[in-house]
């Protein structure tokens, strides 16, 4: 006995908190992947983020009220499509604002801060004019409702396995596309010396565009796939932004695999805390603990060795 | 006690109650039809210098229409408008026609101050409905007591508060939560309740009275208190201990974004709600909530509050059907919603039991003000500017809606300084 619980309750539920820490860190990955290849690709400071993932969630919405309308029958498969249109909306959208305002701003890092958070604010107000400013709920396909009974006590959320098997997925794909394609080739060339990757004739322009657009399309997958668990509405960009840059700077603005690394010990830290304690106390020990780590490692957790 | 939504005597005493209000106000028992301007010369019901004409009054509206806010604050501008408009077609206040002015507060308080004083000095508007959160309240009060307006509040709040420049038409705390905890511990046989909220003011306070009321006056366990910051996403491990606790009722004051995470993440973690337990009581999700949230991920969840869209008694009838012809088919209507609504009314009835605008006349015509076609049923403002009004509990459904599963025989006294719940 545990207090009061016997071991069989207590190992129970060990294993749900584990797996909900799980649950959160396939969260934080997917919030963060987007913005840690724009942040840390291009060193542009995308606070426009959370709104290219609302992008996506209103897609998927329109997306199930279509199908909800015109294919009813095909409504069990409409998840994965909307993924896809989110994914290409986003993107594009993205590809439109590099180029109408990223592109004139990538020697003014700080600038870009200014410029895309007006964006972020330019977005919402017109989420909020034209969707609406009340939240929308998104009606989901039954079988990606509820949970798994393993015992009687273990349940697991589909929606929360769903989340995990996304976030594999995409971070494999976006492994492939930066390590094992042509074209990451030319993207960490392009970071590492713009000049020279121009000069040998890699097209820059086009480079940058595709990879802003890529972090873009992948908030938009992201937002999409928080349907499931969070609230789809105009200002709702803003309750990921915060955790999303967190998740970034602690793992070292230029490291993938720091983002995943940071996004593992951050989300136990936090799901683990949150078990013994109150939410916004566990919350103030997770950016205390944040805090602290940067201050002895103003990198982050991973840096690129790269010369500067 | 009954499940019957319409308990046999609302009928008749909202008749008694009526009449007993007409015989108060010899001025309305005497008018067969409505007020004419012409008895009521300018000069004599404007000392002031308010904005009011011979055949015009103007009147503020102060929400965010912008903003985070905007999604909880649409609502209750359309109630607003909607009150405006019937009140003008029925002869208006003493015979005036209400005009709006509309300010945005664009969920931002200092905003909200500013333009508040705008509202009061420069367009000197005779009362503004208006505010939200009790941020938003707090920020403007100083304004309303300096330049001495009138202010007409729509939202339950956490109560602890009474300015004579405020008509408080949302219920306080203590009207909201006690008789809900009552009911399930009567009713559901609840002994152990989980508190849970976001955290700021209004959950803090609601649940420490909770938490007084259930200790102390029901002598039942509280065996967990937790808050979430504003617009937390992820409740996977309160759910966890949630069920490691057991508790028989999960009192949940989560509002906002986090609302929406918090329901779909207790479906997906699989506590049933339209089980026998445990049972979600909550004090913060309304048809509009529901909206975002979903009807299938909050089906037979409980919530306690003084209004819902689906009220069977004829008063709510005409308002729901008049309230969806002005703003669309698809529109719901929620508890703050119908509060806002209120105001203008209780404001025009106000104005002519004293026979003026001047807010000193107002005051003291105000406490005692009873609205017999209020959508809630019967309301009377009590002398601390809060309304005495009943409180229901609802069981929602997938469609959206509240199914309402219990009302108090009686109104109840509104209460913002509880002694024994500080």
């Amino acid at each position: 006995m545990i207090g009061d619980y016997t071991y069989y309750e207590f190992s129970s539920i060990l294993a749900m908190q584990a797996f909900a820490g799980l649950i959160l860190f396939s969260v934080f990955v997917m919030m963060a992947l987007g913005l840690a290849i724009i942040f840390g690709q291009m060193g542009v400071i995308n606070m426009a983020h959370g709104e290219f993932m609302i992008l996506g969630a209103y897609v998927t919405y329109f997306t199930s009220i279509f199908f909800e309308h015109y294919l009813p029958s095909l409504f069990g498969i409409y998840f994965f499509l909307a993924m896809i249109l989110a994914f290409i909306v986003s993107g594009a959208l993205g590809m439109f604002v590099e180029w109408a305002m990223i592109r004139h701003l990538y020697k003014r890092p700080l600038d870009t801060l200014l410029a895309t958070w007006g964006l972020s604010l330019i977005l919402q107000q017109f989420y909020r004019s034209v969707f609406g400013a009340r939240e929308v709920g998104v009606t989901l396909p039954e079988y990606l409702l509820g949970s798994i009974s393993l015992t009687d006590i273990i349940e697991v959320p589909i929606n929360g396995l769903f989340v995990m098997g996304l976030t594999l997925l995409i971070t494999f794909g976006v492994w492939f596309l930066m390590y094992r394609s042509g074209w990451g080739k030319k993207v960490r060339a392009v970071i590492q010396n713009r000049v020279m990757a121009g000069a040998v004739g890699i097209n820059t322009k086009m480079v940058d565009r595709m990879t802003f657009g890529l972090g873009c399309g992948i908030a938009g997958v992201a937002g999409s796939a928080f349907t499931m668990i969070g609230s789809t509405g105009p200002t709702a960009g803003q309750l990921y932004i915060v955790d999303t840059f967190l998740v970034v700077v602690f793992g070292g603005a230029a490291s993938l695999l720091g983002t995943i690394a940071s996004a593992f010990t951050i989300s136990q830290a936090q799901s683990t805390m949150e078990f013994f304690m109150s939410g916004s106390m566990a919350k103030v020990l997770t950016l205390l603990t944040v805090v602290g780590i940067l201050m002895l490692r103003p990198q982050g957790l991973f840096a690129l060795k790269i010369r500067r | 006690m009954t499940k019957d939504t319409k308990s046999p005597n609302l009928y008749t005493m909202n008749r008694r109650q009526l009449l007993a209000g007409m015989s108060a106000i010899p001025l309305l028992a005497t008018m067969g039809g409505p007020l004419r301007a012409s008895d009521f010369p300018t000069a004599e019901v404007n000392k002031t210098g308010l904005a009011v004409t011979d055949d015009k009054v103007t009147v503020g509206i102060l929400h965010s229409v912008t903003g985070t806010m905007a999604i909880s604050e649409t609502g209750s501008v359309e109630a607003e408008k909607l009150a405006i408009k019937q009140i003008n077609e029925s002869g208006g206040v003493l015979g005036r026609q209400i005009e709006v002015i509309q300010e945005d507060g664009a969920s931002d308080w200092p905003t909200f101050a500013e333009k508040a004083k705008k509202l009061l000095v420069q367009d000197k508007v005779a009362s503004v409905m208006g505010c939200w959160t009790s941020a938003s309240r707090k920020a403007v009060l100083p304004v309303f007591e300096q330049y001495n307006g009138m202010l007409f509040y729509p939202t339950f709040y956490e109560g602890l508060e009474e300015s004579p420049n405020v008509i408080y038409t949302g219920q306080e705390a203590t009207q909201q939560i006690i008789a809900g905890l009552d009911w399930v511990a009567k009713e559901k046989g609840a002994k152990s309740f989980y508190l849970l909220g976001s955290d700021y003011i209004w959950p803090r306070t609601s649940n420490k009275i909770a938490r007084k009321h259930i200790e102390d006056k029901l002598g039942l366990k509280v065996v967990g208190e937790e808050y979430y910051p504003l617009g937390h996403t992820q409740f996977n491990s309160v759910i966890n201990k949630i069920k490691l606790k057991k508790p028989d009722v999960i009192y949940a004051i989560v509002v906002g974004g986090s609302n929406v995470a918090f329901y779909k993440q207790l479906k997906a973690a699989g506590i049933d709600m339209t089980k026998e337990k445990p049972v979600l009581l909550t004090i913060s999700v309304t048809e509009d909530e529901i909206l975002g949230i979903g009807g299938e991920n909050i089906v037979g969840a409980y919530a306690c509050m003084k209004y819902f869209q689906s009220l069977e008694n004829d008063n709510n009838k005409e308002f729901v059907a008049a309230f969806k012809e002005m703003w669309g088919d698809d529109s719901v209507i929620g508890d703050v919603t119908q509060a806002a609504y209120l105001g203008p009314w209780l404001w025009k009835l106000a104005v002519e039991k004293a026979g003026s605008f001047d807010i000193d006349p107002l005051k003291e015509s105000l406490p005692g003000i009873e609205f017999t076609k209020a959508p809630e049923g019967y309301v009377r403002i009590h002398e601390n500017h809060h309304l005495w009004s009943k409180t229901r509990v609802g069981r929602a459904k997938d469609d959206g809606q509240y199914e309402v599963v219990y009302e108090t025989a009686d109104l109840v006294e509104p209460d913002p300084f509880p002694e024994g719940y500080q």
